[in-house]
């Protein structure tokens, strides 16, 4: 029979400790995370420093392109990347429930190492709780993350100016359609995979344009359209886009609309939304288009002075309406 | 042959032409939310005007009835099973989305079928499905009582607000104020009946009818259809989904409903009762009728102070007119029904209204 995480191993005893051994340290190992102190200590780099954190609680915990674990590092890893950091160090809480399959609890902390690496962040502290069976869904975890933004390099929406462009990386709503797919059991005839990635390269091929990126933001829940959102209302500026130059693949369009659902809400975790000036979107352009999972970016749009802080959307009829933010849960319409 | 976006601009403007008082009502909410979208209204002249109809089978759903499922789904030992739209819809003081937070088990399903299966996993408890929709959902919950029936599950149960649409556009066509040239009728719905409800219509009322699938060019070659039939004088039953929908609909869809349902009277928010425009079980299916089972006694509507649902589905006004809508009803906080469906009209001009001042007309 498969072993199951017992309460005894959040007790904070000798089986806290061979669980901590035997899964994540093992696992994670590196000289910070070795010292086994209270707390990990390192040098950083001179320089402004980012820090991000972010839960994740998804159900389901394992689904096509990725799992919580790998999603728990790309999330914190993005919110680096778009504050224009090198991601550096990062911690990991992890909630877990009374019968959780350790062999599924090893499979996650080997995805987190896997996509750690991937990502040249090291994780140098953690903690473990367990929780009473049907106090928690599985398991939850927190990552907070640090990293080190270059000299020069200042991505905020105060950044942005009218005539500036706006790119997204790649295909919208691939991940949030996959996880209702995998949650509902739909099926649709070419299986969606979540975009889940860690957008690290993009960091590192933006570097170079220290003034012509003027903000990233990862377009996480709530979708491109709320991201567009909070710029424009951060900004004070409008943002203008058009639905035919938006990268929506075909199975995501014809599923959204068969289950009342706009892409353009549902969340991603391996796209960017970059803001970019015009004297070198070009070169921009081209250097993203390089990365790996960058290949489909587009030109969606362009920042405008009015409407200040709304952003508007032109239809393939060439009319104008409101994108808004999204309000309430995203449910799915019935017929 | 010409590209889309020529072919779209070229029917645009053959619309734009029309120099006519034109008011036509597109009866399906999928139409109105496909419309706001598209950002269409803001592209046409001030004389065409598309009104919303009773379409969306949220928005027309009595509150009385909605506080009768919530009565129901509060019972101890009750799963209620309904889709996500009807979560948020407000009765008298409740809605289901706060009987949930309040502990009632209610879960959100995308097919009937996964009600039969929580049935199946939970002898235990009642499982009833809420059925809310036009003849285009009513097949699928028609063979949900018919497959329970054949396994002999016995706490499966289904509250039927099922209605049908064209007695909804008889009782608007009858109205003494109706200012409709013509309907947008829903391509969904006919993919079930067919073309045939509409020529009966049409015969009595002499208004074209077009049955219209959802994509932008599908919504502009329906209305160009209406329009060259009001031009010349005529008024027909036609189809623009072609490509999906037969005149004679689908046959098999039509005998399960009947075998299953029979017409009934039912309400209609806003409308008031239609008689025959429900659907509830046949004798032989009553053990699946939640409402039997239950014995849940129907409840009076009360009406919302100032909110104008009933005149919104009727096409008598736009949502604008409402004194409530943007202000006091928001999706975020929705007082009538129109607001809270992804479909509901009053959602569709909150959500893609045009950047004001409109770019024309």
């Amino acid at each position: 029979m498969d072993s199951r995480v017992l309460m005894a191993h959040g007790s904070g005893g000798l089986m806290s400790q061979q669980l901590v051994d035997e899964v994540f340290r093992s696992i994670w190992s590196n000289q910070y995370l070795d010292a086994a102190l209270d707390g990990a200590q390192m040098t950083l780099p001179p320089g402004k420093v980012a820090m991000s954190t972010d839960s994740f609680v998804i159900t389901p915990i394992f689904f096509p392109g990725g799992d919580i674990g790998k999603l728990s590092i790309c999330g914190t890893v993005n919110d680096l990347v778009a504050c224009g950091a090198k991601p550096m160090y990062m911690s990991v809480g992890l909630i877990v429930e009374e019968g959780f399959l350790l062999s599924d609890l090893r499979k996650i902390a080997e995805s987190m190492a896997k996509t750690a690496a991937e990502a040249g962040i090291q994780i140098v502290t953690g903690d473990t709780k367990v929780v009473e069976r049907g106090s928690a869904d599985g398991i939850f975890i927190n990552t907070t993350g640090i990293g080190v933004i270059n000299e020069g390099t200042e991505y905020t929406p105060q950044q942005i100016k009218a005539g500036d462009y706006i790119i997204a990386t790649g295909n919208i709503g691939d991940h949030g359609l996959s996880i209702l797919a995998q949650r509902e059991g739909l099926q649709f005839s070419t299986p969606v995979i979540s975009d889940c990635a860690p957008m690290y390269q993009l960091g590192e091929a933006l570097l170079g344009f220290p003034g012509g990126v003027r903000c990233m933001r990862d377009p996480t829940r709530g979708g491109l359209a709320t991201v567009l959102n909070e710029l424009a209302q951060q900004s004070g500026l409008g943002m203008l886009v058009k639905e035919k130059s938006i990268p929506v693949s075909s199975v995501v369009k014809g599923a959204c609309d068969m289950l009342g659902m706009d892409p353009l809400y549902m969340a991603n975790e391996g796209k960017m939304v970059v803001v970019v000036g015009p004297d070198c979107i070009e070169e921009i352009m081209l250097k993203i288009k390089t990365v790996s999972n960058c290949h489909n970016a587009a030109i969606i749009g362009q920042v405008a002075e009015e409407p200040a802080g709304m952003v508007l959307i032109e239809t393939e009829l060439g009319a104008q309406r409101i994108l808004g933010m999204l309000e309430g849960e995203h449910l799915p319409r019935i017929c | 042959m010409s590209s889309q976006p020529e072919y779209l601009s070229r029917l645009l403007d053959e619309i734009v032409k029309e120099e006519r008082e034109i008011a036509l009502m597109e009866v399906c909410g999928t139409h109105t939310m496909a419309i706001a979208k598209s950002g269409l209204r803001a592209l046409l002249p001030h004389n065409l005007k598309l009104l919303s109809g009773p379409g969306c089978p949220v928005c027309v759903t009595a509150q009385g009835d909605i506080d009768a499922v919530i009565e129901l789904a509060q019972k101890p030992g009750v799963i209620m099973v309904t889709f996500g739209d009807m979560m948020r819809v407000p009765g008298t003081t409740s809605s289901l989305q706060e009987a949930r937070s309040q502990g009632a088990d209610i879960r959100v399903a995308y097919s009937p079928l996964d009600a039969l299966a929580i049935a199946q996993r939970n002898p235990d408890k009642e499982v009833v499905f809420l059925g809310i929709g036009f003849e285009t959902t009513a097949p699928a919950v028609a063979i949900c009582a018919d497959q329970a029936r054949v396994q002999g599950l016995s706490n499966f149960s289904v509250f039927s607000l099922h209605k049908v649409v064209p007695p909804a556009l008889e009782v608007i066509f009858s109205m003494p104020d109706m200012k409709i040239d013509g309907l947008i009728c829903p391509g969904h719905v006919s993919v079930v009946i067919g073309l045939e409800p509409y020529i009966k219509l049409v015969e009595e009322y002499h208004r074209p009818c077009v049955v219209t699938g959802f994509e932008t060019q599908d919504i502009l070659e329906g209305i160009y259809m209406l329009i060259k039939q009001i031009r010349q004088g005529e008024a027909k039953a036609e189809i623009q989904y072609q490509r999906v929908v037969k005149s004679a609909g689908n046959p098999v869809a039509q005998q399960i409903l009947e075998e299953v349902f029979q017409p009934s009277d039912a309400r209609w928010r806003g409308i008031g009762n239609i008689p025959e425009s429900g659907l509830e079980f046949r004798p032989e299916y009553q053990a699946f009728d939640a409402r039997k089972r239950f014995n849940i006694a129907d409840r009076e509507d009360i009406p919302i102070k100032g909110c104008a649902c009933g005149e919104v589905l009727t096409g008598k006004i736009t949502p604008q007119d409402c004194a409530l809508f943007g202000r006091a009803c928001t999706p975020l906080k929705p007082i009538g029904p129109c607001m809270v469906s992804h479909e509901g009209a009053c959602a569709a001009y909150y959500r893609y209204s045009p950047p004001t001042p409109s770019k024309k007309g």
